[in-house]
This record gives structure tokens, C-alpha cells and sequence, in this order.
């Protein structure tokens, strides 16, 4: 189908951008600055869920912004892969905001207003990120996620932030500079454009040694996808504020990292074109041995914000693994797991951030038998756990079962065996937390009186849990997005 | 055409000077209205001739009414006269900015000042008109010239800064002769076209490769390329404020621009000047310079020390892609002069408006600035991007251009060049930053919101400022434009 030229995708990308204006100007409001992040991610989310129906039917949307580059123009471009990416963040971003003004205002943070602002426009750039045409336009909104989500990460602004911060620039920027703009410029210059096609548009122009050459640029250059060894600034990034954790280092900023990824072996790369270079085992090893390291690693963190960034690396390439099996049941899984993981993971990050505002305690070892006193917030957590170990009935089974066929279909057992010893380290690092919470004594020492977190973080964190309970339930849309994506 | 609307673009600046000279000397006020009336005038008028060039093509003016190739030729094509917009552009802009601060350092002399400035400009806008190679002699001494005088206005070591900046530039002023002397023996013409007509007949000749070397370096340590830069470091930091702001922006991508017009004025079919082997070394040799000179930019503790060693790596930018000898790189040239001046114009107006206010350009006084200037921080940290080349800025636009030429004539060394100096830059901006934004960390507070004053740079400062800023994304959008409809047109095919 030809696709409707319309100004909505750009709408959706604006409104939080321009929306960081009224956020500036209400510094000294705090209740009508909250009021105008609420109203904007509603705006936001309604406008995003308005172009879902056309999508479903196997349209799309194009809106061109400017003629920069021959061939190239900066263009935004609504397809269904773009939309499972754009629902989730907009549909989170508005739990998020909530959750925000819980968090931000029970610990009384500093620079509230810049936090409210930075955040509106990185939602922007992961709107930009998920709507975009072509790589040129991609890789505009990807620096805009980078450099706007610095604020946030060093939002402290002591000396641990400042580290961090440095960390975050020199993997993220280092990584898109170096390594993903030289291969983007020579992806251009063979193929002469850079548009999303599926199929790719790079198939019978580039020897198979170019092709392994980008392949593994474009792994390495999209290093918010976390592969290893670039993944050394998500546990750095812990630093900032729970919710910018959460969103950001659960949802928003790590997958459009692994949407980059997608887009490059959908869309640039093609699938068919690296089956026929036999070049999909560099990406299946890469995920596989990030995937396992990292849960290893997972294991030994007691912090529990560190060992839910582990756990995000070692998901994410789930997702990348998933891609790179090059088989249509595996790719599902990739593409549905981005998905049910956003769901999970930000649950569990709203968990973490809950028990903080309420008990001050951010290590595994002191969460003894705080479940009795948080029991809401730490059955989010339990769901949250299972649904991202992958079983009934939560989403993340889904993406998982899925991904599980892949490998059996495509006759490659070892990366069975690695999706299997996964889940087993999954739960190996889920589940000892909640058995201390619910069922370890508290220590002798434990203060009395804790409370659940305020109800405006435990709304959303109890919302998003229910969430991953329902895309169990009610995963269609989401499959037949994923189907439409694949192949439209 | 015949027209001569081009040359009141020049004219006007040049006339004005001495007016400002006369009626400066008595009345201090009258001076900012008639600089800013010169200047905005030729800016209009270049915007004008602009578009007079777009739709009826070259526009040539004879000075005296004496015919080429003996009288003077005073000719602009599309390109050149987007060159003219930018110079007068910018230099309207700064004049903005350079009116305070020039009141401020040198209360009682300026109306020196702003004659030797107005010359100056109208010097650039001559070099960029003329098509006679000795009149670009006579236009580059007196750019020179005045540019000396300007900088010796300034405090502390200025005069030496200058003066070791007169011997180099000496030493490039008679190289750039000697080879038109060479030229004109070889051709009896000093008109750069006709001079392109006799070029073919004189393939292989040592004098003529002789010439082309000597003009070719004289202008080489005019525009500071690596390893002849030894004198622009110190002779832009010690310059005053004001003249600092007109000169780093315009005077390195003016004398490139030169270069590359007289590479395209001789460059044909039946002369392939690019693609001799001499460019592949050139190509190393801007590599070299641009790592050498990002890397000398990373040890310096000081704005402006920094930022001009940042305009000598772009040198190395321009130079290279320019010999890369193919469209795309001689695209990135192009676009990159306008591009670099703009960015050069931002950072060089922040770092001005953060000394207003610090008194200083030393990092150490740059802590705690997002509070304290939170919009001069706002285009600076525009201007960085565009230097470290993010899209939508400008800078990233020239930079994929040149890149892919670097990419398409298979010279890898400019790519990692670039790509390495992209990096540094990065580093470079984002330790200011960091800076600006965390402040003394011992005394930042956490919890709860301070009150923190306010002290933005004047109005006279922060408006250009903004509207730099701006301009650099609407440049970088514009760029398919841009292209397409000047740059692109005023490559020769034969590339």
C-alpha cells in the first residue's frame, strides 16, 4: 500500500519536544509543570495510538522534513515495527511521568525542572528514533537520545555522577561516531541510499568481507543495545534517579539501541543478504556470549539496581539474538521480546525505586523480609521477575517460547542450550530476592514502620506489572504488529 | 551580466571606514550606527546580488571601464557571491558583539578600531570579487595589514602576537607574488581566466609547477595550514575581544575559499590539476594536521587558546576535502567554509560573552555557568555539537560530505583523520561542559532548589549569539538547498 503522507508522526515527535518550553517556563510551579509533563505524554500517547488502526491494516505514514542529502532526506516514516517501538515508550513514558513526581518529590531532588524538561526530550528523540525513515534520520534522533539523556544520567552532580556521565559519552557518542557513522557512510556510499527497504538494499552490491566489516560496526556502533564489550555504561548509568533508570535504562534508550539493530539487519543489511554471506553466527555469538556473561555477572551484583542493569544487557540480547537468527520465528521473538521486556523491566526499576523513597535500602542483603511490610510492591516485583525469566502466564514467555522455535527450527541446538541456561539464571537471580523478601526473618536490627512507597509510585509500578500479566492474555495486536513488521 | 551592484557591496564598508575615522573622532555615538548601517546595508545587497546571480548568472563589473585582460574584473558567480552574503552576514553579527567590547578595552581609539575594521571587511569582500590575480595580491595585504593593526590593539603580548604574525605573513605575501610573477611570465595575463586558457600549452613545464607551489604555499600559511600555523594560535587569543570575533571566523575560510576558486579556475579537462599525484600527499599532509592539531587543542586550558587550535584542524577539513579531488569531497570544502565560519562565529561570541562576565577564558572560570548564563551555555553547547558534527547542526552535514569523498577516493587516512578529530572534539567540548554544568562539587547542594542569580552576557552580545545558534540548525536543514542549487553548480564536470 502507498503510503498516506501525513503530519501526525511529526506531531508525535514534537509535542514533548516543544513541550520542554512550557516545563522551562513553569520552573517556579511545580504543580503546573507536573501538570504539563501529564498532559503532554497524554497528548503524546493519544496521538501514537491514533496512528495504530491505519498501521494494523498494513499502511504507514511518511512526512519528509528536509532535503539535506541527495537521496537522503531527513523523513520520518510510521511502519509497524516503528509502532511496537513508539507504543511502548509513549504508553510507558506516561507511567513514568506519574511515577516521576512520587519519586522526585518523596526524596525532594534538586533541578526538578531540568529533570521534567531533559525528560520530555528524550521521549522526543525515542519517538524520532522509532519513526524514522531512513538511517540518516535514525542516527539524528539516536545523538539527540545520547546528549539528552546526560543530564539526567549525572542529575546528582556530584563526583560518582560525574564519572558516570563520562562514561555514558565516551561508550554512547564514542561508539555512534566512530563506529556507526563510518559504516552508515559506507552503507551509502555502495548502495546509495539509506532508506529502510525490507529485504535491505545493500543485497548483490557488497562482497561478503564488507558485509562482515558493517555487520560488526554497526553491532558495536549501536552500543545502547549493550553488547558486550560496549556495556559498561548501563551499570554506570544506575547512578541517576530511579524513574530515568527505569524508563531510560529499561525501556527508551537501551532498545533503541537494539531497534537500531533491528532496522540495520531488516532493513539495511537484509536478512537473505547475510544468509546468503553466512554472516548471522557473528551476531548470534556476540548476543550469546553477552547473554550469559552478563546473567553470571547478574548473579554476583548485590545491588539491586546494578543486578536489574545486568539483567537488562543479558535481555537485550535476547532480542539481538533473536535478529540474528535470521529465521522469521526468531526474529518474532526478537521483536516481541522488546516488548514484553519493557513491560518487566520497568516494573521491577519502578520496584527498586519504591523500596528506596520508602526504606533508603538499595542492597539485595538488606531486603530481608521487607516483602511483609511492601507486600504490593514486591508482587509487581515477583511478576516482573517472572514474566522477564520467561513463564506463563506472563508476556515474556511469549517472546521467549518464541524465540526457543526459532532456534529448533533453524537446527541450531547450542542456541537452544544458551536460551535454556538463561532462563535457569534468570530465575537463579530473580527469585532469591523475593524468597528473602517474603520469606527471610528481617534482621534483629530492622527499623519498624516501613511503609509501601507513596501511592503515586505505586500506581504506575502496579499498573505496568498488570500490564505484562495482560500481554499474555492479549498479545495479538502486538503479533499481528510483529507479523506486519516482518513481513508486510 | 554586466552589473555593477556587486561592487557596492565592497564599496560601501570601504567608504564608510574613513567616514567613521572623521565623525568617530568627535562623536563617540556616531560610530555604531554607521558601522551597523554599512554593514547591514551590504548585507541586504549581498542577499540581492544573491539572487540576481541565481537567476541571471556571473555578474561582472570592469573597473575604469578597462576591459579584462588588462583592466581589473571584478566578477561573481553564485558561489562567490554566497561567499559575500557570509562575509558581510557575519560580519554584521559580530559588529554587534564587538561594539561593547570595544568600548569597553579601548575607550579613546575606537574609532581606529573600527576603521581598520571596516577596511578589513571590505579587503575579504574584494578577495572574494576579484578575478585578477595581482588585484587578490593587493587585497590580501590589505587584509593583512589591517588585521595586523587589529591585533596589536590588543593587551599583554598582542604587539609581539602581531608581529610574529607581519614576518609570516610577509614571508606568505611574497610567496603568493613570486608565483604570480612566475604566472604572468609564463601567460603576459594577470587575469585568472584568461591565465586558465594558457594553462593546457604549459603542461609539464617546471616554471609553472614552480608557481603553482609558490602560490600555493604562500597561501597555505595565510589560511594556518598544519605544520605552517605556528602564528595564528597567539595572534587570534591575544587579539582584542572585538576583532577576535570578526577575524577567526572569516580570515582562515576566506584565504581557503581562494585556494579552492583558483584550483577550480584552473582545473579543466585539458589541465587536470586535481588529479595530479601532488594531491594524494596533500590529502596526508591535512590528515596529519588535523590529528596534530585536535591533539595540541586537547592540552590547552584556556576558551580561546583552545578554539584556535580547533580552526586550524578544520583547515586541515577544508584542504584535504578539497584535494580530494572528487565531487563529494570538493562538496564538504565548499560547505564547510560556510558551515565552519558560522560555528567558528558561535563559539567565538560565547567565549567573548563568558569573558564579559568572568573576566576570563580560562576553564577554571567557566564553573557553575548553566546557572549563571543558562543561555550563552545553550548556544554554546549548540555550537559545540556543531563542531563535534551531531546532525541537525551544520557541522555534521559538511562532515558527511567530506567524509564520503574521503570514502570514494579510498584515502582512509582523511576518514580516520576526521573521524579522530570528531572524537577529540567530543572530549574537547564536553570537558567544558562538564565544567559548566557540575560547578565546584563540594559546594553544589542536593536537595531543594537555590536561587541562583542570573548574570547573562548584555543584549549586544546574546543576540547575535542566539541567533547564531539558530542558524546553525537552519543552515544544517538547508543544506540539500544549499547544495543543489550553489555549491553543486560551480563544480566543474570534469571531476
Amino acid at each position: 500500500m502507498t503510503p498516506i503522507v501525513s503530519f501526525w508522526p511529526m506531531a508525535a515527535v514534537l509535542v514533548s519536544l516543544l513541550g520542554a518550553l512550557p516545563i522551562i517556563l513553569s520552573d517556579r510551579q511545580p504543580n503546573l509543570r507536573e501538570s504539563w509533563t501529564i498532559l503532554i505524554a497524554l497528548v503524546k500517547l493519544t496521538i501514537v495510538a491514533s496512528l495504530l488502526p491505519w498501521i494494523l491494516e498494513g499502511g504507514s505514514y511518511v512526512f519528509t522534513i528536509a532535503e539535506v542529502i541527495p537521496g537522503v532526506p531527513i523523513e520520518l516514516r510510521v511502519d509497524a515495527l516503528g509502532m511496537i517501538f513508539a507504543l511502548v515508550a509513549s504508553c510507558l513514558w506516561l507511567f513514568t511521568s506519574i511515577y516521576s513526581i512520587g519519586y522526585m518529590r518523596s526524596l525532594d531532588e534538586h533541578a526538578q525542572t531540568r529533570y521534567y524538561a531533559s525528560f520530555a526530550v528524550a521521549i522526543s528523540a525515542t519517538l524520532g528514533v522509532a519513526f524514522a525513515g531512513n538511517l540518516l534520520t535514525m542516527y539524528l534522533f539516536y545523538e539527540m537520545l545520547s546528549l539528552s539523556t546526560y543530564p539526567l544520567v549525572t542529575h546528582e552532580q556530584n563526583a560518582e555522577a560525574r564519572a558516570s556521565g563520562r562514561k555514558y559519552l565516551t561508550y554512547i557518542l564514542g561508539t555512534s561516531i566512530g563506529l556507526a557513522l563510518p559504516a552508515m557512510l559506507i552503507t551509502y556510499s555502495i548502495a546509495g541510499t539509506l532508506d529502510f527497504t525490507t529485504g535491505g538494499i545493500l543485497a548483490g552490491k557488497a562482497s561478503p568481507e564488507i558485509l562482515a566489516l558493517l555487520v560488526v560496526l554497526f553491532l558495536f556502533g549501536f552500543a545502547k543495545a549493550g553488547l558486550m564489550p560496549f556495556h559498561g555504561w548501563l551499570p554506570a548509568a544506575m547512578v541517576a534517579p530511579t524513574p530515568v533508570s527505569s524508563f531510560l535504562h529499561g525501556v527508551a534508550v537501551v532498545k533503541a539501541g537494539v531497534f537500531a539493530i533491528f532496522r540495520i539487519i531488516f532493513d539495511i543489511l537484509g536478512p537473505e543478504t547475510l544468509q546468503q554471506a553466512d554472516l548471522g553466527w557473528i551476531v548470534t555469538t556476540l548476543a550469546s556470549v553477552t547473554l550469559l556473561v552478563a546473567s553470571l555477572i547478574a548473579l554476583t551484583q548485590d545491588s539491586l539496581k546494578r543486578r536489574l542493569a545486568y539483567s537488562t544487557i543479558g535481555q537485550l540480547s535476547y532480542m539481538v539474538l533473536g535478529a540474528g537468527m535470521l529465521s522469521a520465528v526468531g526474529q518474532l521473538g526478537g521483536i516481541m521480546h522488546l516488548a514484553m521486556h519493557a513491560f518487566g523491566k520497568i516494573t521491577l526499576f519502578f520496584c527498586a525505586g519504591a523500596i528506596y523513597v520508602a526504606s533508603k535500602k538499595k542492597y539485595i542483603s538488606q531486603m530481608d523480609g521487607l516483602g511483609r511490610q511492601m507486600p504490593i510492591t514486591f508482587t509487581a516485583f515477583f511478576l516482573g521477575a517472572l514474566s522477564i525469566i520467561g513463564l506463563p502466564p506472563l508476556g515474556g514467555f511469549i517472546s521467549k517460547w518464541n524465540l526457543v522455535i526459532g532456534a529448533v527450527d533453524g537446527g541450531q541446538l547450542i542456541l537452544l542450550l544458551v536460551l535454556l541456561t538463561s532462563s535457569l539464571l534468570n530465575a537463579a537471580y530473580f527469585l532469591p530476592i523475593i524468597y528473602r523478601a517474603f520469606f527471610a526473618d528481617p534482621p534483629a536490627d530492622a527499623v519498624v514502620g516501613i511503609k509501601e512507597a507513596p501511592v503515586l509510585c505505586l500506581v504506575p509500578l502496579c499498573l505496568t506489572a498488570f500490564g505484562s500479566l495482560l500481554l499474555f492474555f492479549f498479545h495479538d495486536p502486538l503479533l499481528r504488529l510483529a507479523q506486519l513488521a516482518l513481513a508486510p | 551580466m554586466k552589473s555593477n551592484l556587486h561592487m557596492y557591496v565592497m564599496a560601501v564598508p570601504l567608504l564608510t571606514a574613513f567616514l567613521v575615522n572623521i565623525c568617530g573622532r568627535t562623536n563617540r555615538k556616531a560610530i555604531a550606527p554607521l558601522v551597523l548601517g554599512a554593514l547591514g546595508f551590504s548585507s541586504l545587497l549581498a542577499i540581492f546580488v544573491l539572487r540576481q546571480t541565481l537567476t541571471f548568472g556571473d555578474l561582472s563589473y570592469t573597473v575604469g571601464g578597462w576591459t579584462p585582460p588588462w583592466g581589473i574584473e571584478l566578477l561573481v558567480d553564485p558561489l562567490s557571491a554566497l561567499m559575500l552574503l557570509l562575509i558581510s552576514g557575519i560580519s554584521f553579527l559580530a559588529t554587534f558583539a564587538a561594539l561593547p567590547c570595544v568600548k569597553r578595552d579601548l575607550e579613546d581609539r575606537q574609532h581606529i578600531f573600527f576603521t581598520l575594521y571596516l577596511i578589513l571587511i571590505a579587503g575579504l569582500m574584494g578577495l572574494v570579487l576579484t578575478a585578477d590575480a595581482f588585484n587578490l595580491y593587493v587585497m590580501l595585504e590589505i587584509t593583512s595589514i589591517t588585521t595586523y593593526g587589529l591585533i596589536a590593539l590588543g593587551r599583554g603580548r598582542a604587539p609581539l602576537s602581531s608581529f610574529n604574525y607581519i614576518i609570516m605573513g610577509s614571508v606568505a605575501a611574497c610567496f603568493y607574488l613570486l608565483g604570480v610573477g612566475y604566472l604572468y611570465l609564463l601567460t603576459g595575463t594577470l587575469n585568472m581566466a584568461h591565465i586558465a586558457t594558457y594553462l593546457p600549452a604549459l603542461q609539464g613545464s617546471g616554471a609553472l609547477a614552480t608557481a603553482l607551489a609558490f602560490i600555493l604555499v604562500g597561501l597555505w600559511i595565510k589560511m594556518a595550514f598544519f605544520p605552517l600555523h605556528g602564528w595564528l594560535p597567539r595572534a587570534y587569543s591575544d587579539a582584542p575581544d572585538g576583532a577576535g570575533l570578526l577575524i577567526a571566523p572569516l580570515m582562515t575560510k576566506v584565504t581557503v575559499y581562494l585556494m579552492v576558486r583558483l584550483m577550480l579556475t584552473f582545473q579543466s579537462p585539458a589541465f587536470p590539476l586535481l588529479s595530479m599525484d601532488v594531491g594524494t600527499l596533500i590529502v596526508w599532509a591535512a590528515a596529519i594536521g588535523i590529528i596534530c592539531a585536535s591533539s595540541l587543542a586537547l592540552g590547552q586550558r584556556n576558551l580561546k587558546l583552545m578554539l584556535t587550535y580547533i580552526i586550524i584542524a578544520e583547515v586541515g577539513y577544508m584542504v584535504g576535502g578539497a584535494w580530494l579531488a572528487n565531487e563529494q569531497g570538493m562538496t564538504g570544502a565548499l560547505l564547510h567554509i560556510v558551515n565552519d565560519a558560522l560555528m567558528t562565529l558561535c563559539l567565538f561570541l560565547a567565549a567573548v560573552a563568558i569573558a564579559y562576565r568572568t573576566g576570563s577564558f580560562h576553564f577554571d572560570s567557566l564553573k557553575g555557568l548553566y546557572r549563571k548564563m543558562p543561555l550563552t551555555m545553550a548556544a554554546f553547547t549548540v555550537g559545540a555539537f556543531a563542531m563535534i558534527g551531531i546532525p541537525p547542526t551544520c557541522g555534521f552535514f559538511s562532515k558527511w560530505y567530506l567524509l564520503l569523498g574521503g570514502i570514494e577516493a579510498g584515502q582512509w587516512q582523511f576518514v580516520v583523520a576526521l573521524i579522530f578529530s570528531s572524537l577529540v572534539n567530543a572530549v574537547l567540548f564536553f570537558r567544558i561542559i562538564e565544567i559548566a554544568y557540575f560547578g565546584s562539587l563540594q559546594e553544589s547542594e542536593h536537595h531543594g532548589d537555590a536561587i541562583t542569580e542570573r548574570q547573562e552576557a548584555p543584549w549586544w552580545i546574546l543576540s547575535p549569539l542566539a541567533l547564531t545558534a539558530v542558524l546553525l540548525i537552519v543552515v544544517g536543514l538547508s543544506t540539500g538547498p544549499l547544495v543543489n542549487n550553489i555549491i553543486r553548480v560551480m563544480i566543474p564536470v570534469s571531476f
